[in-house]
């Protein structure tokens, strides 16, 4: 295998954010059914993982008001996963009500981003986190938890490894099977990404780590084969890179699973993913947000007939 | 190891414009490569001196060539496609010129309408007179990780041709992933190829970023030791195989990658950010840097 022979991983694990990271950050409020239909059209590519929506307040996320709805209307395929966020108790209840079996908690690894996202301090999260963790855990419910900011932050601008580091071991600590690791902002290069997952690798395990990049910089894809070639197996993205950048106006934001299929396909790396049919499901949820993709390839295999 | 250097190799006047669509004015040409000449780039192609039936936009090649301010240190290559180009760009004050061979028989064919070896051999004329005249060469290799024609492309026909155009004499090759299809795994294998017959000091890369992957390829290449990156400011040129897509890589995403790498490349990111945002605003048309897009609200 032409993977193994350079030290990459075999398998890779795309958890896909579009429905729920995606989405959120589209200026467009999307109906149930679009949000129902995409979900599903994405459980036939292959995809493993599919976040599917938020239990948050709906005063906070509008756009992610109709999750119990979402939760009980998507077909749930076998050997597919349907995390959902939750950023508390309140929130974990009524998804397990819903029908979730696997939910997210989000940390950061910057104290004024925690406070300016869900206005507490980032220990104030952690306590209430390990409640929905231990409540997880008397359900058998698999948790994941995330780390915004890691490699920079809106408010504080550089975010050191170490902070990283000890926000991840204390998730993992806390009983979350995978930490899936944000360049929130997009900032990070193959530089710092290298410096960060050194510090976070000291504390966690690597099957247990994800990266989660934005492409804000253009540099996502460079930062997700930095990662890759240090042995992270889970990486995260988003159908047609939905979702803008809530911090730079008009810029992009999530790195399109199209872009980054067609990356590891062509490392030879397997990840168990139609790409074609992840392009119809991003051409699908484009119309329906009347907009163009983010995913270049998508723009030039449309663009050329051909893959 | 990455090198603690990168030579930035600015195309967007000459690779970028040629495929724009509008025709840009000759004073916008000309104040385009002058701000250029003021971030710190040390090379930048200038134009190209091909006859204006096949490239209209490139008809004004003598008077940007002779309008430009040409700082010390500063190189301004030109592209020269037969002897009579060369004459002409040297007529004109041109001091270094490139030349553009395929690692397809069908690229050849559609582009310039001749064999790879009968291209050789025109450039062979080029490569004896630019000797004469102690004038350096850069030789492009199109197609290396694709054809849109061919298709794939093996490693072995890219080493070939690169290895025949650094033994007439170009001191340097650079490697065009011409409609952006490569990725890291292809990138890999061409390299290691290519660096099989010419030294990697000689090499370059030149990857367009059609599929998005263009970042990442040069990460590659430049941890296999290429430490000269071609790139286009703003990503002007879109790609003319893909309608609509895009082409070259923007210099600013490239800066900002090497700069979070610590390599040095001299070049001032924000001089060359103003000077994607002048070109753009002259081309009524929203910039391909990323960097730029997010950037703009600072």
């Amino acid at each position: 295998q032409e993977s193994q022979a350079s030290g990459l991983p075999e398998y890779i694990k795309i958890v896909e954010v579009g429905p729920r990271d995606g989405l959120q950050n589209e200026k467009v409020i999307v109906p149930t059914d679009i949000k129902i239909e995409l979900i599903n059209r994405l459980s036939k590519t292959g995809l493993p993982a599919i976040e599917v929506t938020s239990f948050v307040s709906s005063k906070w996320v509008p756009q992610m008001a109709d999750h119990k709805e979402v939760m009980r209307g998507i077909e749930r395929h076998p050997g597919v996963q349907y995390p959902v966020l939750t950023p508390n108790l309140q929130g974990f209840h009524s998804a397990i009500a819903a029908g979730a079996t696997e939910v997210s908690v989000f940390g950061a690894a910057s104290e004024s981003f925690s406070k300016m996202n869900i206005n507490c301090s980032i220990e104030e999260s952690i306590e209430k986190f390990e409640e929905v963790a231990k409540s997880a855990r008397n359900m058998n419910i698999p948790v994941r938890g995330y780390v915004s900011c890691a490699l920079g932050c809106p408010y504080e601008g550089n975010i050191i490894p170490a902070k990283v580091a000890e926000v991840s071991k204390r998730l993992y600590s806390m009983g979350c099977y995978e930490i899936s690791l944000g360049d929130t902002i997009g900032v990070g290069t193959p530089g710092s990404m290298k410096t960060m997952l050194e510090a976070v690798m000291k504390e966690i395990p690597l099957s247990a780590l994800a990266v989660h990049c934005h492409d804000t910089y253009g540099q996502a894809l460079a930062n997700i084969l930095t990662a890759v070639q240090m042995g992270v197996a889970v990486v995260d993205s988003s159908v047609a890179g939905l979702g803008g950048c809530p911090y730079a106006k008009g810029a992009t934001g999530n790195v399109a699973t199209e872009d980054v299929i067609y990356m590891l396909n062509g490392l030879g790396i397997n990840t168990g993913v139609n790409l074609y049919a992840v392009m119809e499901a991003g051409n699908f949820i484009c119309a329906a947000l009347n907009k163009k993709t983010n995913s270049k390839v998508a723009q030039a295999s449309f663009n050329n007939g051909t893959i | 190891a990455f090198p603690k250097r990168v030579k930035v190799v600015e195309v967007g006047p000459r690779d970028g414009l040629q495929n724009e669509k509008n025709v840009v004015p000759t004073p916008v040409k000309i104040n385009l490569i002058n701000m250029l000449s003021e971030t710190g780039l040390q090379v930048i192609e200038a134009t190209s001196f091909v006859s204006p039936k096949w490239v209209p936009q490139m008809a004004d090649h003598t008077e940007v060539m002779q309008g430009i301010n040409k700082l010390p240190g500063i190189s301004y290559p030109v592209l020269t496609p037969n002897l009579k180009g060369f004459q002409a760009a040297v007529a004109a004050g041109a001091k270094e010129v490139s030349i553009f061979g395929a690692a397809s028989e069908l690229f050849t064919k559609k582009n310039i309408n001749c064999s790879i070896e009968e291209s050789l051999e025109r450039f062979d004329e080029v490569m004896t007179a630019a000797r004469a005249a102690s004038i350096p060469v850069r030789g492009y290799v199109s197609c290396v990780l694709g054809c849109p024609y061919e298709g794939k492309i093996s490693a072995a026909k890219v080493a070939e041709v690169s290895k025949k155009m650094y033994s007439m004499g170009c001191y340097e090759i650079s490697l065009g992933d011409t409609i952006g299809v490569g990725t890291p795994g292809s990138m890999k294998e061409m390299l290691t190829a290519v660096m099989k017959e010419v030294p990697v000091g000689a090499l370059a890369v030149h990857c367009h970023d059609t599929y998005g992957q263009a970042l990442a390829n040069i990460l590659v290449a430049l941890q296999m030791g290429v430490s000269v990156v071609d790139a286009s400011v703003a990503g002007l040129g879109g790609c003319p195989y893909a309608q609509g897509a895009s082409g070259n890589v923007a210099t600013e995403d490239l800066v900002y990658m090497l700069n979070g790498l610590g390599i040095h490349t001299g070049v001032d990111l924000q001089k060359l950010m103003d000077t994607g945002t002048f070109i753009c605003n002259a081309l009524n048309r929203r910039t391909n840097s990323k960097v730029s897009q997010a950037s703009c609200r600072l």
